[in-house]
């Protein structure tokens, strides 16, 4: 899609701004509509943009598909990662309380990095899958 | 009674996307309907009160599924096959008669919109709307049911999602590590 200039400025444009508002909802779940999972959503879109554009060949160059498996099973381990330190701590699987003298604090520090574990692995899976059903027929050649 | 007026077109818009997508053939233009009709419901959604049901529907149904389905229609071709006109089974349309009407007669026992003495409002919902702004301290009570009064079922989801990834990978991925390392 090399020929159409307009697409690829307007998206270039477009990506930072996108990124940073799947980073606001990521952060700002507690406060407004949103969390991990649709922060997760946008900021892949950000990334399914740019493939769209400039091919996937670039795409697995920003996203090499190592660090997408890498990365989505990183955010479900740290979900469940999460719910296992606070066993060793003394509470009940997933009891967050426990991560802080004050409880509401230990419950702020539970749910931010469960959130970011969402947020990992929901991203990484849709790009995955994206980077997936795009690349297949152009590696296999029997199709289009 | 003005109120209502929304409501109403927004039902009726969601009816006419519906049909629309059952008489189509031509798939990407079924892909691009499905991606009105999450929208529309996203809109749904909002005059509900349920903004966080709102973003997500529009970011998933009406963002990235409307992507994926797209590039899914790629690989298999955009056409559905084409379908021999069948006389009017009468049978078929009487039993969708009766199970429409017995789900319309169902409605007439459901509680009302909002209703406080409904069952779902008076089970462990008092409890997270008093008590979450004390125990987790976080404004939007959403976020906490989802993260931590119902953290299992959100390890759940995740598992789900990264599930359908890897087997999204088993199927399709013969492609997804050879290109990088040609390169």
């Amino acid at each position: 899609m090399n020929e159409h200039v307009v697409l690829r400025v307007v998206t270039k444009a477009l990506i930072p701004f996108i990124l940073l508002f799947g980073l606001y909802v990521q952060t700002h779940g507690d406060y407004g509509p949103g969390g991990g999972f649709q922060a997760g959503v946008i900021f892949a879109s950000a990334f399914i943009l740019y493939g769209l554009i400039f091919g996937i060949g670039a795409t697995r160059r920003v996203f090499p598909s190592r660090l997408l498996l890498l990365l989505a099973a990183l955010g479900l381990l740290m979900f469940a990662g999460v719910g296992v330190a606070a066993l060793v701590m003394g509470g009940n699987y997933l009891e967050y309380a426990v991560f802080a003298e004050d409880s509401v604090f230990g419950n702020h520090i539970g749910i931010w990095l469960v959130e970011l574990g969402v947020g990992l692995t929901v991203s990484s899976v849709m790009v995955t899958i994206f980077i997936t059903f795009a690349g297949f027929g152009s590696v296999s050649g029997d199709t289009r | 009674m003005i109120f209502v007026v929304p409501d109403v077109l927004l039902l009726a818009l969601l009816l006419a996307t519906a049909f629309a997508i059952a008489r189509l053939g031509n798939l990407v233009a079924v892909v691009m309907l499905l991606g009105l009709y999450s929208l529309l419901m996203a809109l749904v959604w909002v005059v509900l009160d349920a903004v966080d049901v709102a973003f997500t529907e529009a970011a998933v149904g009406a963002g990235i599924t409307t992507i994926l389905m797209l590039s899914a229609v790629a690989l298999t071709g955009a056409e559905e096959k084409p379908r021999r006109r069948r006389r009017l089974s009468w049978v078929s349309l009487a039993i969708v008669l009766a199970t429409g009407a017995a789900l319309v007669y169902a409605t007439a026992e459901m509680p009302h919109l909002g209703d406080p003495e409904a069952p779902v409002h008076r089970h462990v919902a008092p409890r997270y709307i008093s008590e979450s702004p004390r125990e987790t301290g976080i404004p939007n009570l959403v976020t906490s049911v989802l993260a931590s009064y119902r953290g299992y079922d959100t390890l759940g989801e995740v598992a789900v999602i990264f599930t359908a990834g890897i087997a999204v990978l088993v199927l399709l991925g013969r492609g997804f590590r050879r290109r990088e390392d040609e390169e």
